[in-house]
C-alpha cells in the first residue's frame, strides 16, 4: 500500500453562481489513508467544494484530477467511477425504500432484461457491512431505522460502489458522542484499509481528534493547510472566522430563586404515525434561567414543542404557564399567555418568505388592535414598527419592503428573533436558533438570548448541537424517547453523561 | 338475474378502459414527480388521431398506434416545460387542456371540411372484440365478453406490466427513487431530467391509448364532447388508488361499475329515478370514497416539484 | 444593436412583462399554425381585430363575453392566492346560473329589490357550494383539484335536473322559464324590441349598434368585484391571512392563523364569485337555463385569465377583457376566411404553457444573443 501517493488533488478550483463566487481558485491535496478535513463556517464554501468534486456541480475553472490524471466529472457517476464516495449532511436516502434499495440505487444487480436481483445484492451488503462491523439489516426500510443507522447507510453506499475516497459533509451534526466515537473507529478502519477520507466540518474539537489534515476555507478561498496535531483549537478557529473569537460565552447568573414558570405534567403526544411521541413528560422551566432540552433528533422534541405551542394536540398531561393552564390552546391563544417561539426551521415555520420583513414582523399580531383597525390594515404603523426592529436587532439590507426570502440565514433568524423578542414573552421557546449561520450570526443571537435572560425571562433551548446546549443552559434536562430522563447543572456536566443519557443508557 | 349482472360487469368494463390508460398514465408521470393535470387535454388529441386514422387508414391498431404517438408528442410538451424549465407543473397541464381540444377540432375542421365530429370509422375497421361469438349466446360469459374490445384487454395487459416495471425493474427503482427524492437519486448518478422525460412521453402515450380507446371502440368517431372530463376522472383514481398501478385499475372499476350502475338503473323507468340525479351518482360517490380513504394514501414526496440539476442543496 | 441589447436586458430583468412576452409568444405561434394549415395568419390577425374593434357592437359583445371571464377568473386567482386551484369555478358557475334562474322566475319584486336579491342569494349559494370543496381539503384532507372536478359534474347535472323540474320548466322544451322583468340586467331589453325603440334607434345609430349586443350592467359589477377583490388582499386583515396560508401554510399556522378556516372562507369567497358570473350571465344575456351536456367553459378560461392576469386583481380585469376579446373576435373568423375558430384556443393554450414557465423567456433571450455573437463573427 503506498501511503504517500496523493488519492485526490484539486487545481485551482472554481465555481460561480451567477455573479457569487462560492469558490475561488480552490488548492487541495488529500493523500491515501488520510483524514483530511475541510474546516470553515457555514456559507464559507465547504460543500459547493465537494459537490464539484462529487460531480454534482460542474468546474467554472480550474481541474481535478484522481491519482495524478486529470479527471472530468459531467455527474455524480463519472466520480463514482473514479472511486470517489459522498455522505451528505441531509442524508441522500429515499424513505420508504429498504436499506438494499438505497443502496443499490444506480448501481443495481440485474438478471436478464434489468429485473433486479435483489438476493445477490443482499449477499453483497451483509457481506460489507460485516467487514466493516456496520450492522446493517438490509431489510429495513429508512423510516423505521435510527440516524445513526442511517449514515452508516450513507457509508455503505459508498463502500458497495467501491469508493477509496469518502467526502463526509458534517457528519457529526446529528449524533451523540458515543455514535461520534464509533463513527470515528469506522474512520480509522476505512483509512486503515487505505481509503482516504475528506472531512468537513465546523467543528473545531472533532478535527483536533480525529482529522490527520485540515484545510481551512473561508469566504470561498483556501485560508491555509495545516497538520492538526501541530495547531491548537484557538489557531483553527482564528483562522476559520479571520479574527479571534470567544470560545466560551459568558451566559450570565443563574436565578436567585427557583420560581417556575412553565410546569409540564404527564404530557403525552401522538405524531403523524400515531405513535405516542412524548411519553409522560414532566418538565419545570423556572423564572429568568436558560432551560436547555438535549436529545437525539427524533426523541420527541419536535412533538414536545408543537404540543406546547398549541401546533399539535395532545393525547393527556397539563401544561401550565404562570399557573394557568393552557393545555390544548390554539397557537394564538399560547402566544396571547406570553409564550414566543424561534421555530427549528425557519423557512418552513418562522417566515412567508414571499411576504417583506415588514409584513414578517406581524405574523402573530397583524390582527391586534396595534396593526388593525376594522379588519384594515395599518401599513403605516406597521412600517415604523418594523424599521424599529430593524434598526435595533441590527437586519440588512436596512429595507422593510425586501421580501424575507432575499435576505441571508443570519439576517432571516434575525426577523424572527426580533420579532419573537420585540412581544417580551415570559418563555422564549428557541429551537435551533443558530443552525446553518456564520459565526457572527451566532454570536448575536446567543448573545441576544442571554440578554433576554437578564431581563428576567426564561428561555426553553431545544437544540441538537450539544455544546450550544451546553455553552448557554443555567440547566440542561435530557430527552429520550418522550421521556425527560435527567436533568443536570449547566455548569457541572460532564460531555460523555449527557451523550449517554441522550441514547438512553443510564 | 345473472345476466343482468354480467351485463353491468361488461359495461363496467367498458366504461373503465378509457380510464384505465390515463390512470396509468397519471401513475408514471407522478411517481417520476410530474403532476399530470394535462391527461384530459392528450386524451382527446389521442381520440381525434384515433379516430382520423382510423377513417384514412383502416386499421385499428395502427390508427391506436398513432393515437399514442400524438399523446406522446403533448407528453413531450408538458415535459419540456416541467422537466427542463421548471415549471409549474400545474400550470403547464392547463395549458396542455386548452392545447390537446384545441388543435385537436383545428385538425379535424382541416381535415373534415369544417366538422368538429369526425366521419364513422366502418364498422369493421373498429377495434375488433376478440371474444365474440366465442361463448354460447345467453350464457353469463357471453353477456360480459361478447361485446368486450381488445382495447380493454390490452388496458388490462398494460396494468401488469406497469406494475412489473414499476416494482421488478432497474428502470422502476430508479422512476420511484425520482420521484421521492431526485437529489438523492442524482447523488447515485441517475439522469433524473432523463427519467422524468420519458416518463411524462409515457404518460403521454396512454393518455393518447385511452382517448383512442373511446374514439375507436366504444364508439366509432371523435366529437368535442367524446371526452368531456374523464381525464379528469383519471386523476381522481389515481389519488384513490394510491399511485399504484393496480390500485388505480381498482379505482377506475369502481367509477365504471357507478356508470354501468346508472345505465342499468335509468333502463327501470317503473322506478321513476330522475335520470339527472342518477347521473350524479359516479361523481358523488368518488367524492365520498375520497372523504374516507384519502388520508391514508401518500403522494410521492416529491410529486410537483420541479428539479433542478445544479440547484443549491 | 445596442438597442436591442437593452431591450433585452430590460425583459430578462423585469418578470412583471412576461405575462406580455408569453402573450406575443402565443399570438406569433397561433399565426404560425394558421400558416402551416395554409391561412394568411395576417389576414387572421385583421379579421380577429375588425372582429373585436371594427363595429360598436363588436365592442359591446366584447364586454359581454369579457365579463364573466373577468369574474370566473377572479375567482380562480383569488382561491390560488391561498395555495388553492379551483378548477371548481366551471360548476360554481352553473350554480350560479341555477340560482338566478330560480329567483328570477319564481316571483316578480321591484327590480331595485329583485336584482341585489338575486345577487345576495347567488353569493350565498354557490359561496357555499364552493365552501365545501375548502370544507372537504381541511377536514378530511381531499385534494381540492379532484372535489372540483366532481363537484363540476354535480352541478351540471343538478342543473340539468332544475331544467326538467315542473314548476321550473318551460313546457315542451328543454330549458325554464324566463326571468322576470324585474331581475334582467340587460340596458333597455324591453324599449330594444318595443316598437318605439325601434324607431328610436333607427335615428340614432350609434346606440342602435351599442345596444345590438345585450348589452348589460354586469361589467359594472364586475369591475366592483375587481375592486373589492382587490381591496380585500392587499388592505385587509383576511387578505393578509389568505395570502400567508397561500404562500405557507406552516408559517401560518406556527403564527396562530387557522389555516383550514382560510381554506373554507377563501373557497366561500371564490365560489361565490364564479356564481355571480353565472348568475349574470343569466340575468344579461340568457335569461333563462336550458339543458346542458358538456361544460360550457367559463370556469376553465377563467384558469387562463387568471393565469394571464397574474394572479392579480387587475391583472384579471385586462386578462378578462383580452381573453373575452380574443374569443369574440375569433369567432369572426370562420365565417371571413373558413379557418378554425379554434385556433384562439391554442393561441390560449401556448400563452399559458409560456406563463407556466417563466424561465424560458430569459433562456429564449440568451438563445437569441447567442445567435447574434455567432452572426457577429
Amino acid at each position: 500500500m503506498e501511503r504517500n501517493s496523493v488519492a485526490i488533488e484539486m487545481r485551482n478550483a472554481t465555481k460561480i453562481f451567477g455573479s457569487f463566487v462560492a469558490n475561488d481558485k480552490i488548492n487541495l491535496k488529500v493523500m491515501k489513508g488520510e483524514i483530511h478535513a475541510i474546516l470553515g463556517e457555514n456559507g464559507a464554501g465547504k460543500s459547493t467544494l465537494m459537490n464539484m468534486l462529487y460531480g454534482l456541480y460542474s468546474l467554472t475553472s480550474g481541474s481535478i484530477l484522481v491519482e495524478g490524471v486529470e479527471k472530468k466529472f459531467k455527474s455524480p457517476s463519472d466520480a463514482i467511477a473514479c472511486g470517489i464516495g459522498m455522505v451528505h449532511q441531509h442524508f441522500m436516502l429515499i424513505k420508504p425504500f429498504t436499506i438494499t434499495q438505497n443502496i443499490i440505487l444506480g448501481s443495481e444487480v440485474t438478471k436478464r432484461y434489468g429485473i433486479l436481483d435483489y438476493h445477490k445484492a443482499k449477499e453483497k451488503i451483509v457481506e460489507l457491512s460485516q467487514k466493516y462491523r456496520l450492522n446493517i439489516d438490509p431489510d429495513a426500510k429508512i423510516n423505521q431505522i435510527s440516524v445513526g443507522m442511517q449514515q452508516r447507510v450513507e457509508i455503505l453506499k459508498a463502500l458497495y460502489r467501491d469508493a477509496n475516497t469518502l467526502i463526509l459533509d458534517e457528519p457529526t451534526a446529528v449524533l451523540t458522542p458515543q455514535e461520534i466515537t464509533e463513527l470515528g473507529k469506522i474512520m480509522k478502519s476505512l483509512t486503515a484499509e487505505g481509503k482516504s477520507i475528506i472531512f468537513i466540518s465546523h467543528k473545531l474539537k472533532e478535527i483536533k481528534e480525529l482529522a490527520d489534515k485540515c484545510t481551512v476555507v473561508r469566504k470561498g478561498k483556501v485560508i491555509d493547510t495545516i497538520d492538526v496535531a501541530n495547531a491548537s483549537i484557538q489557531e483553527m478557529a482564528t483562522m476559520m472566522v479571520g479574527r479571534p473569537v470567544i470560545l466560551n460565552v459568558d451566559k450570565g447568573e443563574k436565578p436567585q430563586e427557583e420560581i417556575p414558570l412553565l410546569e409540564i405534567k404527564n404530557l403525552c403526544v401522538r405524531n403523524e404515525k400515531n405513535l405516542l411521541a412524548v411519553d409522560h413528560l414532566n418538565l419545570t422551566a423556572y423564572k429568568g434561567e436558560i432551560l436547555g432540552l438535549a436529545g437525539i433528533d427524533g426523541n420527541g422534541q419536535t412533538e414536545f414543542v408543537q404540543a406546547l405551542t398549541g401546533l399539535m394536540p395532545t393525547e393527556s398531561g397539563q401544561i401550565l404557564i404562570n399557573n394557568e393552564d393552557i393545555t390544548g390552546c390554539s397557537p394564538k391563544e399560547v402566544n396571547v399567555h406570553g409564550i414566543g417561539h424561534i421555530p427549528s426551521d425557519r423557512q418552513k415555520h418562522g417566515l412567508v418568505l414571499e411576504y417583506s420583513v415588514q409584513d414578517n414582523t406581524i405574523l402573530q399580531s397583524y390582527n391586534s388592535g396595534l396593526y388593525s383597525k376594522k379588519c384594515i390594515l395599518q401599513k403605516n404603523v406597521i412600517k415604523d414598527h418594523a424599521k424599529k426592529l430593524i434598526e435595533s436587532f441590527d437586519i440588512r439590507p436596512t429595507d422593510e419592503n425586501k421580501a424575507a426570502r432575499d435576505l441571508s440565514g443570519g439576517n432571516q433568524q434575525k426577523v424572527i428573533l426580533a420579532r419573537e423578542i420585540d412581544s417580551s414573552p415570559d418563555l422564549l421557546i428557541a429551537c435551533q436558533p443558530t443552525r446553518g449561520l456564520d459565526v457572527g450570526a451566532i454570536e448575536y443571537i446567543q448573545k441576544s438570548l442571554i440578554e433576554h435572560k437578564k431581563a428576567g425571562k426564561t428561555i426553553l433551548l431545544v437544540s441538537l448541537e450539544l455544546d450550544e446546549v451546553m455553552n448557554l443552559s443555567d440547566r440542561i434536562a435530557v430527552i429520550h424517547s418522550g421521556k425527560i430522563v435527567g436533568i443536570v447543572d449547566g455548569d457541572k456536566c460532564d460531555r460523555n453523561q449527557i451523550g449517554l443519557m441522550m441514547s438512553g443508557g443510564c | 338475474m345473472l345476466s343482468n349482472i354480467a351485463l353491468i360487469i361488461g359495461t363496467t368494463f367498458m366504461y373503465a378502459t378509457p380510464l384505465i390508460y390515463c390512470a396509468l398514465a397519471g401513475v408514471v408521470s407522478e411517481k417520476s414527480g410530474v403532476v399530470n393535470i394535462g391527461l384530459e387535454g392528450m386524451m382527446t388529441i389521442g381520440a381525434f388521431i384515433g379516430a382520423a386514422c382510423g377513417v384514412y387508414m383502416g386499421d385499428p391498431f395502427l390508427a391506436f398506434l398513432f393515437a399514442g404517438i400524438a399523446g406522446g408528442l403533448m407528453g413531450l410538451l408538458h415535459a419540456l416545460a416541467c422537466v427542463s424549465f421548471s415549471a409549474d407543473q400545474v400550470v403547464s397541464g392547463v395549458a396542455i387542456n386548452f392545447l390537446g381540444p384545441g388543435l385537436a377540432l383545428f385538425l379535424s375542421r382541416l381535415m373534415f371540411h369544417g366538422a368538429t365530429t369526425t366521419p364513422s370509422v366502418t364498422l369493421s375497421d373498429k377495434m375488433p372484440r376478440i371474444l365474440s361469438g366465442v361463448f354460447p349466446g345467453k350464457s353469463f360469459l357471453y353477456y360480459i365478453f361478447d361485446n368486450m374490445y381488445a382495447t380493454t384487454y390490452i388496458a388490462l395487459l398494460l396494468v401488469v406490466i406497469t406494475w412489473f416495471v414499476l416494482n421488478k425493474t432497474v428502470l422502476g427503482l430508479r422512476l420511484c427513487a425520482v420521484g421521492e427524492h431526485p437529489a438523492a437519486a442524482q447523488t447515485v448518478g441517475i439522469n433524473v431530467l432523463k427519467i422524468r422525460y420519458w416518463s411524462v412521453v409515457t404518460s403521454g402515450i396512454l393518455s393518447g391509448f385511452g382517448g383512442a380507446s373511446l374514439s375507436l371502440a366504444i364508439v366509432s368517431n371523435f366529437r368535442p364532447t367524446l371526452v368531456s372530463g374523464q381525464g379528469f376522472i383519471a386523476l381522481a383514481a389515481v389519488i384513490f388508488g394510491k399511485w399504484k398501478p393496480f390500485g388505480a385499475l381498482w379505482a377506475c372499476l369502481l367509477f365504471g361499475f357507478a356508470q354501468a350502475l346508472v345505465i342499468f338503473l335509468g333502463q327501470y323507468h317503473q322506478l321513476n329515478l330522475p335520470t339527472d340525479l342518477l347521473n350524479m351518482l359516479p361523481y358523488v360517490l368518488t367524492i365520498v370514497i375520497l372523504v374516507y380513504f384519502v388520508g391514508k394514501s401518500v403522494a410521492p414526496s416529491a410529486d410537483g416539484v420541479p428539479f433542478e440539476k445544479e440547484q443549491k442543496i | 444593436m445596442e438597442f436591442f441589447k437593452r431591450i433585452k436586458s430590460f425583459i430578462s430583468s423585469n418578470p412583471k412583462l412576461f405575462p406580455l412576452i408569453s402573450i406575443i409568444i402565443g399570438l406569433v405561434s397561433g399565426g404560425i399554425v394558421l400558416l402551416l394549415a395554409g391561412y394568411n395568419p395576417f389576414q387572421a390577425y385583421g379579421v380577429i381585430l375588425w372582429g373585436i374593434f371594427g363595429k360598436v357592437s363588436y365592442l359591446s359583445y366584447t364586454i359581454v363575453k369579457a365579463t364573466p371571464l373577468i369574474l370566473t377568473g377572479l375567482s380562480i386567482t383569488f382561491a390560488f392566492r391561498t395555495g388553492l386551484f379551483n378548477i371548481g369555478s366551471e360548476g360554481q358557475f352553473i350554480m350560479g346560473t341555477i340560482v338566478a334562474a330560480i329567483f328570477g322566475s319564481m316571483f316578480s319584486m321591484p327590480i331595485y329589490l329583485h336584482i341585489p336579491f338575486i345577487l345576495i342569494m347567488t353569493i350565498a349559494i354557490t359561496g357555499l357550494f364552493g365552501a365545501v370543496i375548502g370544507f372537504l381539503k381541511a377536514r378530511f384532507g381531499v385534494h381540492e383539484v379532484i372535489t372540483s372536478i366532481m363537484m363540476n359534474w354535480i352541478a351540471l347535472y343538478l342543473r340539468n335536473y332544475f331544467v326538467r323540474v315542473s314548476w321550473l320548466a318551460k313546457p315542451n322544451s328543454e330549458q325554464t322559464k324566463f326571468i322576470f322583468d324585474s331581475a334582467v340586467i340587460t340596458f333597455f331589453d324591453k324599449f330594444k324590441m318595443s316598437n318605439e325603440g325601434i324607431e328610436w334607434l333607427r335615428h340614432h345609430p350609434f346606440c342602435k349598434e351599442l345596444l345590438r349586443a345585450p348589452t348589460n350592467a354586469g361589467i359594472l359589477i364586475a369591475i366592483v368585484a375587481v375592486i373589492v377583490v382587490f381591496l380585500i388582499l392587499n388592505k385587509t386583515t383576511l387578505g393578509y391571512r389568505l395570502k400567508a396560508v397561500g404562500f405557507n401554510p406552516d408559517a401560518a399556522k406556527y403564527g396562530g392563523i387557522n389555516v383550514n378556516k382560510s381554506f373554507v372562507t377563501s373557497m366561500f369567497i371564490a365560489g361565490s364569485l364564479s356564481g355571480l358570473a353565472g348568475a349574470l350571465q343569466v340575468m344579461a344575456v340568457s335569461h333563462n337555463i336550458s339543458i346542458l351536456s358538456v361544460m360550457e367553459g367559463y370556469g376553465f378560461d377563467g384558469i387562463a385569465v387568471a393565469l394571464i392576469g397574474g394572479s392579480t386583481a387587475l391583472g384579471n380585469l385586462w386578462a378578462g377583457i383580452f381573453f373575452g376579446a380574443l374569443k369574440y373576435g375569433g369567432t369572426k373568423l370562420q365565417p371571413m376566411m373558413g379557418a378554425p375558430f379554434e385556433i384562439i384556443n391554442i393561441m390560449i393554450g401556448v400563452i399559458v404553457f409560456f406563463v407556466a414557465m417563466p424561465k424560458v423567456i430569459p433562456y429564449l433571450i440568451s438563445l437569441f444573443d447567442k445567435k447574434g455573437e455567432k452572426n457577429a463573427k
